[in-house]
């Protein structure tokens, strides 16, 4: 545990000592302040987040999660460092949640951030806040996923950019791998929602906490997380 | 000096593909031992010193680091090692410090005893007006310091150097195995490398590994004393070089005259010949005959650059 947190804060400290937290901070509240104005801009418009929200997931998510974990593992293996970790007293498991831990801290943050909006609408309305907590628990859980693929991309690779653009192309398939449902049709389209990152967060935009969506951004985290920790482990077998 | 092996290397064997990057390895280091490791580029050193640090697992074989196996009981073993890659691996992004408390933290150590080892390491690897820049600033000679701080940043039993000195400038160089002669003592420490100086000055035990395989193991002196029963004589001859080196080449028992020109009026000759007391006179009776001044003569140990030389032609012979 004690090994998880020391990487974890190592990271975080690399996160902050460059312009990247700001950065990617400052994009995503910007974006998002975008989102906001437009969604709330417009003859008879709710008093919700939803609009945001959605936007987020089909905008933001595909790239800025695969921006904050290109570098995590793709530079270990560039510099060099990643044998000097496998050969230190930790399992390779803890590098890997460390990693995964110091990215979601930043990015949840910053999601986190964006309840200013949600201040503005209770100043001149009364939002309903059921559907904003329940979309603000369904954001973070898609954090979650869409982190763990960015990890498992900078797994693969020493250079940051490929891995960015591995990362982005394997979740930009997951959000509209959906809309392929309605073209194949059949059990086919069954599955193709099923495991689609978008379909599952609808729920939560609508207020709708529901066990088995929550159980489908856990399983699928746990499942890129564990890839990694392969893809990770296969380097000393090289 | 107790005799606990700390590093034991039982018939290690390591495949990569198809291709066997060292065969049947095994030796052994007693506690406060520097041993040397010793062969070309591609010998298979750095691979041997992976599986030891338990980066990887060997094909077939076991190796245990302060008793503990590299493989069934990896994360005590690695406890027990500092390791410095060849390739010097450093978060160039990061200060000087930051980064040995950072390894000091992943090896699971106090705050406070970090504290005490960052001033103890700067002071030991000369690292003082360095500790708060970035690694990214540093000169290669620095950066191998640092490397060298964070392999001995835990006061591990055992210190495994991968060709510590290699790519760095002269003066440095010089430098850094002062520093790694004066790790010894109490640690055990494997060092690689394939420069035979390096190795006869600073390792009491010297491994030779060739394409994957240990060719000898022993002493620098012994091992160029029990060569093949030559040795090696210097000789300084005032007469003409031609002539000398036939007469020399003459003597039954010479195997071999060289000449460097000194610049005076007489050579240095090189001569290897068969080892012993007779053979030194039969020389001098030689030159003596022939009205030269022998002006001086002395038995040579073979130096290892030799040795390492012949191990390697002999391996190619076969
Ligand atoms: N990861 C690897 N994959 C395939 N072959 C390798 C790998 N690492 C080393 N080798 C090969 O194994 C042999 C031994 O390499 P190495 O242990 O690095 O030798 P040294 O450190 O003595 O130069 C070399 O022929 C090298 O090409
Ligand atoms: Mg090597």
């Amino acid at each position: 545990m004690r090994s998880i947190l020391s990487i974890a804060y190592k990271e975080l400290s690399v996160y902050f000592s460059s312009p990247m937290a700001y950065v990617i901070s400052g994009v995503f509240l910007a974006l998002t302040g975008v989102f906001f104005s437009d969604s709330v801009d417009q003859p008879f418009a709710d008093a919700s987040v939803r609009g945001l929200m959605r936007s987020t997931v089909f905008f933001i998510m595909p790239l800025i999660p695969p921006i904050m974990t290109m570098r995590l593992l793709a530079e270990e293996q560039k510099l060099g460092t990643l044998e000097l970790l496998l050969t230190a007293p930790v399992r390779d498991y803890e590098v890997v949640i460390g990693k995964f831990l110091a990215s979601f801290l930043i990015l949840s943050a910053t999601v986190l951030l964006t309840f200013f909006y949600v201040l503005i609408l209770m100043y001149y309305s009364a939002p309903d806040m059921g559907p904003v907590l329940s979309g603000y628990l369904g954001l973070l859980l898609y954090c979650t996923t869409t982190l763990s693929i960015g990890l498992l991309a900078s797994s693969l690779t020493g250079n940051q950019i490929v891995s960015a653009t591995v990362g982005f192309g394997v979740i930009l398939l997951f959000t509209f791998i959906g809309n392929l449902a309605a073209v194949v049709g059949g059990s086919a389209a069954v599955v193709l929602q099923h495991i689609s990152l978008t379909g599952h967060f609808d729920p939560f935009a609508r207020g709708v906490v529901d066990t088995g969506h929550i159980l489908y951004y856990l399983v699928m985290t746990a499942a890129f997380l564990f890839l990694t920790i392969r893809s990770v482990e296969s380097r000393r077998w090289r | 000096m107790s005799s606990q092996i700390m590093i034991e290397a039982n018939h290690l064997t390591k495949y990569y593909g198809d291709f066997p990057a060292i065969t049947d390895v095994s030796f052994a280091a007693q506690k406060g031992e520097i041993l040397g490791f010793l062969g070309p580029n591609a010998a298979g050193k750095t691979t041997t010193m992976r599986i030891l640090t338990g980066y990887m697992p060997p094909s077939s074989g076991t190796a245990s680091i302060a008793g503990y196996d590299v493989v069934s009981q990896s994360l005590e073993a690695r406890r027990h090692v500092g390791y410095l890659p060849e390739t010097v691996p450093l978060y160039t992004d990061m200060r000087v410090k930051d980064y040995l408390r950072f390894m000091g933290t992943i090896r699971g150590m106090q705050t406070k005893v970090i504290k005490r080892r960052i001033d103890e390491v700067v002071q030991l690897c000369h690292l003082e007006e360095y500790y708060v820049a970035y690694i990214s600033k540093l000169s290669k000679g620095f950066r191998q310091r640092v490397g060298i701080a964070q392999a001995v940043f835990h006061e591990p039993d055992v210190l495994v150097l991968d060709e510590p000195t290699i790519g760095i400038d002269p003066i440095q160089v010089v430098e850094t195995r002062q520093l790694i002669k004066g790790l010894g003592g109490e640690r055990t420490i494997l060092l690689s490398s394939h420069i035979l100086p390096e190795v006869s000055m600073i390792c009491q035990r010297v491994i030779i590994i060739h394409e994957g395989e240990i060719v000898a193991v022993d002493t620098p002196q012994s091992l160029a004393e029990h060569l093949e029963g030559t040795e090696r004589v210097q000789l300084e001859i005032t007469g003409p070089v031609s002539q000398v080196v036939r007469v020399l080449r003459g003597i039954p028992g010479v195997q071999d005259v060289s000449f460097t020109d000194t610049g005076d009026r007489h050579g240095t000759y090189a001569v290897i010949s068969k080892r012993g007391s007779e053979m030194r006179a039969n020389l001098a009776k030689a030159i003596v005959e022939q009205g030269w001044g022998l002006l001086r003569l002395e038995p040579l140990s073979l130096s290892l650059e030799e040795i390492f030389l012949r191990l390697t032609t002999t391996e190619e012979a076969k």
